[in-house]
Formats: structure tokens, C-alpha cells, sequence
């Protein structure tokens, strides 16, 4: 299991804030892992609809959308910030 | 032998005390010649904003100002640093953020607060959505391409 969590607009979208959720061993990047939760319903696929704008953080820190996720123990989905 | 350049990160609901943050940051030491202190607050954009609430990431928020706050002091020679960030629900006229930075010369300290500020605004994992005076909740304020132009101009 790995957990995700989300903020800001794609928490609402999504309609909720974390998840354990098991991943198919075919979602191996950051990538993968958008293009995956996509299919699980409206609300992913209207979250997600953007791939390029939304930011991914592998175990609290800032990775690109190639990075390999494997061994994540929390994956974030987060819009571009606006904090300050 | 000079003392360590002390580094103070906070995310918190509760408001900050400039002063007393200042007094803390020069406390017990001679050897710094300048201090910047940049508070960011809650405009009412016109009057049309009611409120801004602040989201962040418990953990990565605190673990990213921090090692901003590592580079600035490295890259600055900085004597001392704190950054401090609100969340929750903010009216206008209240303060959001707080950076302060100490320094021997001004430039020095000038440069690191508005290398902090510019480098929160795009990495650290904050969002603002806002509130209307008309009751209406408003969307989530979008990044601003002139955000990421400032932080660039630091590579």
C-alpha cells in the first residue's frame, strides 16, 4: 500500500484529503501514477485533467513527473503553490 | 570564534510578534550590523476579499522553508534567520508571513529576506484560497508566472 495524499484544489476534486491505495506494478513514475489514478473515476480524471500543472512530492520533498516512485512511502498531488 | 547563525521555522494559526521575534533573533550578540524584517499581509484586493485561508503540507511546509532558510544563511553569510507562516483563516489587514534576517552589512540582509521570500513563494507547499465579502468562497488563487520569474533571477 502506498499512501497519497492531496491538497489545495486537487484535495477538493478529488474529494479527500489522503488514501492507502495499492498500485498495479505497472505504475512506476510519477506519470504512471496521474495516468493510473485517472481511471479510477470522474473525480480523478477532473483533478488530474492537467497533468503539467500538478506538482508531485515523493516522501515530502520535490520530484519531477519521471521520477520512479518505487519504495514511496507517501506520495503528495498538489497544485503549484501560492503561499507568502 | 562567532556564534552559529540560528535558523527559526514556524507554521502556525496564531499571529506573530515582529518585535518580539526581532528581540529574539539579536539577542546576546554584537556582531551584526543590519536587519531586514519583510512582514507579508492579507490585502483586501478593492474590498472584494472577506478572508484568505491558507493550506499547507504539515511537515514538508516546515522541512521546505528550512532548507531555503540553510541556503540563504550559506549563500548570504547570514547571522541568523527566522521564517515564520500562517495558516488558517487570515483577514485582510492581518499578517500571513514573517522573515527575518540578520546580518553584518545591509546588503547581505536585504538579499537574504527577499531571496526566503521569493524561493517560499514557489517551493514551499502553501496555497491560498480565497473568501469574498459577499459570502461567496472564491477559487484557489493561481500561481503567478512574476513568482517564478523572481525566484530565477536568484540561479
Amino acid at each position: 500500500m502506498t499512501k497519497l495524499v492531496y491538497f489545495a484544489w486537487v484535495r477538493e476534486r478529488i474529494g479527500k484529503g489522503e488514501e492507502d491505495i495499492d498500485l498495479p506494478a505497472s505504475v512506476k513514475t510519477g506519470s504512471d501514477l496521474l495516468r493510473h489514478l485517472k481511471t479510477l473515476g470522474d473525480d480523478y480524471a477532473h483533478a488530474l485533467e492537467h497533468e503539467n500543472v500538478i506538482r508531485i512530492a515523493i516522501n515530502q520533498e520535490h520530484v519531477e513527473h519521471d521520477e520512479p516512485i518505487a519504495g514511496a512511502r507517501e506520495i503528495a498531488l498538489f497544485p503549484p503553490m501560492t503561499g507568502g | 570564534m562567532a556564534a552559529a547563525a540560528p535558523v527559526t521555522v514556524r507554521v502556525q494559526h496564531d499571529d506573530f510578534d515582529v518585535a518580539a521575534e526581532t528581540a529574539r533573533l539579536t539577542a546576546g550578540r554584537a556582531d551584526a550590523g543590519a536587519i531586514v524584517t519583510f512582514t507579508g499581509l492579507c490585502r483586501d484586493e478593492g474590498g472584494r476579499l472577506a478572508a484568505l485561508e491558507l493550506e499547507h503540507y504539515p511537515g514538508m511546509a516546515e522541512a521546505e522553508i528550512g532548507q531555503i532558510c540553510e541556503q540563504a544563511v550559506t549563500r548570504f553569510s547570514l547571522l541568523g534567520l527566522t521564517a515564520i507562516h500562517r495558516v488558517g483563516k487570515i483577514a485582510p489587514g492581518e499578517n500571513i508571513v514573517l522573515v527575518i534576517a540578520l546580518a553584518p552589512h545591509r546588503h547581505a540582509a536585504f538579499d537574504g529576506a527577499s531571496f526566503v521570500m521569493d524561493y517560499l513563494k514557489t517551493s514551499a507547499p502553501f496555497w491560498k484560497k480565497e473568501h469574498f465579502a459577499d459570502g461567496r468562497t472564491g477559487g484557489w488563487v493561481d500561481a503567478k508566472d512574476s513568482d517564478d520569474q523572481a525566484r530565477a533571477k536568484w540561479s
